[in-house]
């Protein structure tokens, strides 16, 4: 597997949610901003006026880091996205759902929970 | 027939016999290691299920929690902190670090959470006025991330685990269905041609025999024969002894 061989340098997390999630999350010191030309941010605030088109890249742009091992999203935004989520098999970088403060995590819409229940022909 | 079905293009000879009984032996012992491999790696697969969801539903009341915590900053800060937060983030105080885990085999990767200490991004939010409060909630969201990155490994561990097993189903699968099956096939197929060759050896040896008793059979015959000849035309000289000289014959008189 390509993936395994370049784990070692995966040292960030990076995260796509609305903004008290994100600020949470940058608090406890997630938050990467590299200077320079090509400054990059490991963080996209959704807000309700965000267009789909601008999250499908920058969920594609942080799946193609090298440097990111875990990509968390709130599972609402991860609605609006459903199809590349679940479409996303790579285990680098493990893309986790979290639930928010305005919508509750539902276990039933998470893309990994649904592989297990179909594995195990739930 | 056994030899017109699905096997391998061998000459039926004893030494691709040996070849093709070593290779059944070890299509065997492959198979049965696999499906041990399988076996145990399905064990840790479910493991990890479980595991994974119990830490999603751990993750849903921690986060929460963590949620709880900021809409107190909101709170005593009087006024929403993420702006002032979004402009201070220099760089990642909360890493993390992957190590392996070896697993019948396969490598799993495990997610490990660590804090630089050195930089300190957000010294200065919450200054004025809620400064125990960003406090607070920078470690409750630090517990929560560890309990993200914790669900992460489970979740690689689980997609990297499903691959593997597929794959090694795949090849239990193979092994059981397409090459046992064929060796076997071959096998039976060489033992026949050998039996086979051995028969008409066999019938040949028969024949050789055979064809050699008769020519011995006709020797024999033809000097009996000939001896019986030879008994009767010794008799038969028998009859006209030399003469004898002293017989009443007189001998024609020689005239010069």
């Amino acid at each position: 597997m390509a993936s395994l061989s370049s784990y070692k340098e995966r040292n960030f997390l990076a995260v796509i949610g609305d903004e008290d999630t994100v600020t949470g999350l940058l608090l406890a010191g997630i938050g990467h901003v590299t200077t320079g030309a090509n400054a990059t941010r490991n963080f996209l605030i959704v807000d309700p006026k965000t267009e789909t088109e601008k999250i499908e890249k920058s969920f594609d742009e942080l799946t193609s880091r090298k440097d990111i091992g875990i990509l968390l999203i709130n599972q609402h935004v991860a609605e609006k996205i459903r199809y590349k989520i679940d479409t996303y098999t790579a285990a680098f970088p493990a893309v986790l759902e979290i639930p928010s403060k305005d919508h509750p995590y539902d276990p039933e819409k998470d893309s990994v929970l649904k592989r297990v229940r179909r594995l195990f022909g739930e | 027939m056994s030899g017109t079905g699905n096997r391998e293009a061998v000459f039926p000879t004893r030494q691709s016999l040996g070849l093709m009984k070593a290779k059944l032996k070890g299509a065997e012992t492959g198979h049965s290691l696999l499906k041990r491999k399988s076996e145990a790696l399905t064990k840790r697969f479910r493991e990890i299920t479980r595991r994974i969801d119990e830490a999603k539903r751990k993750m849903g009341r921690v986060m929460q929690i963590a949620a709880f915590s900021l809409a107190e900053v909101t709170y005593a800060s009087g006024g929403s902190i993420s702006y002032q937060v979004q402009e201070s983030v220099r760089s990642a105080r909360f890493r993390i670090r992957s190590k392996q885990e070896n697993v019948s085999g396969v490598q799993l990767p495990a997610f490990e959470s660590y804090l630089t200490e050195e930089n300190n991004d957000f010294g200065l939010t919450g200054l004025g006025r809620g400064g125990q409060q960003v406090q607070k909630c920078r470690d409750v969201y630090g517990k929560a991330v560890e309990t993200l990155v914790e669900l992460a490994s489970l979740q690689t561990a689980f997609v990297i685990l499903d691959d593997v097993i597929k794959i090694v189903n795949r090849r239990v699968n193979a092994i059981e269905h397409v090459i046992i099956p064929r060796t076997e096939n071959t096998i039976k197929y060489i033992n026949s041609e050998l039996d086979e060759l051995d028969r008409e050896e066999f019938y040949r040896l028969k024949k050789v025999k055979n064809n050699k008793k008769k020519a011995m059979d006709e020797a024999e015959a033809e000097m009996a024969a000939r001896k019986q000849k030879e008994q009767v035309t010794i008799s038969g000289k028998a009859e006209d002894e030399p003469g004898d000289l002293l017989a009443d014959d007189e001998d024609k008189d020689v005239i010069f």
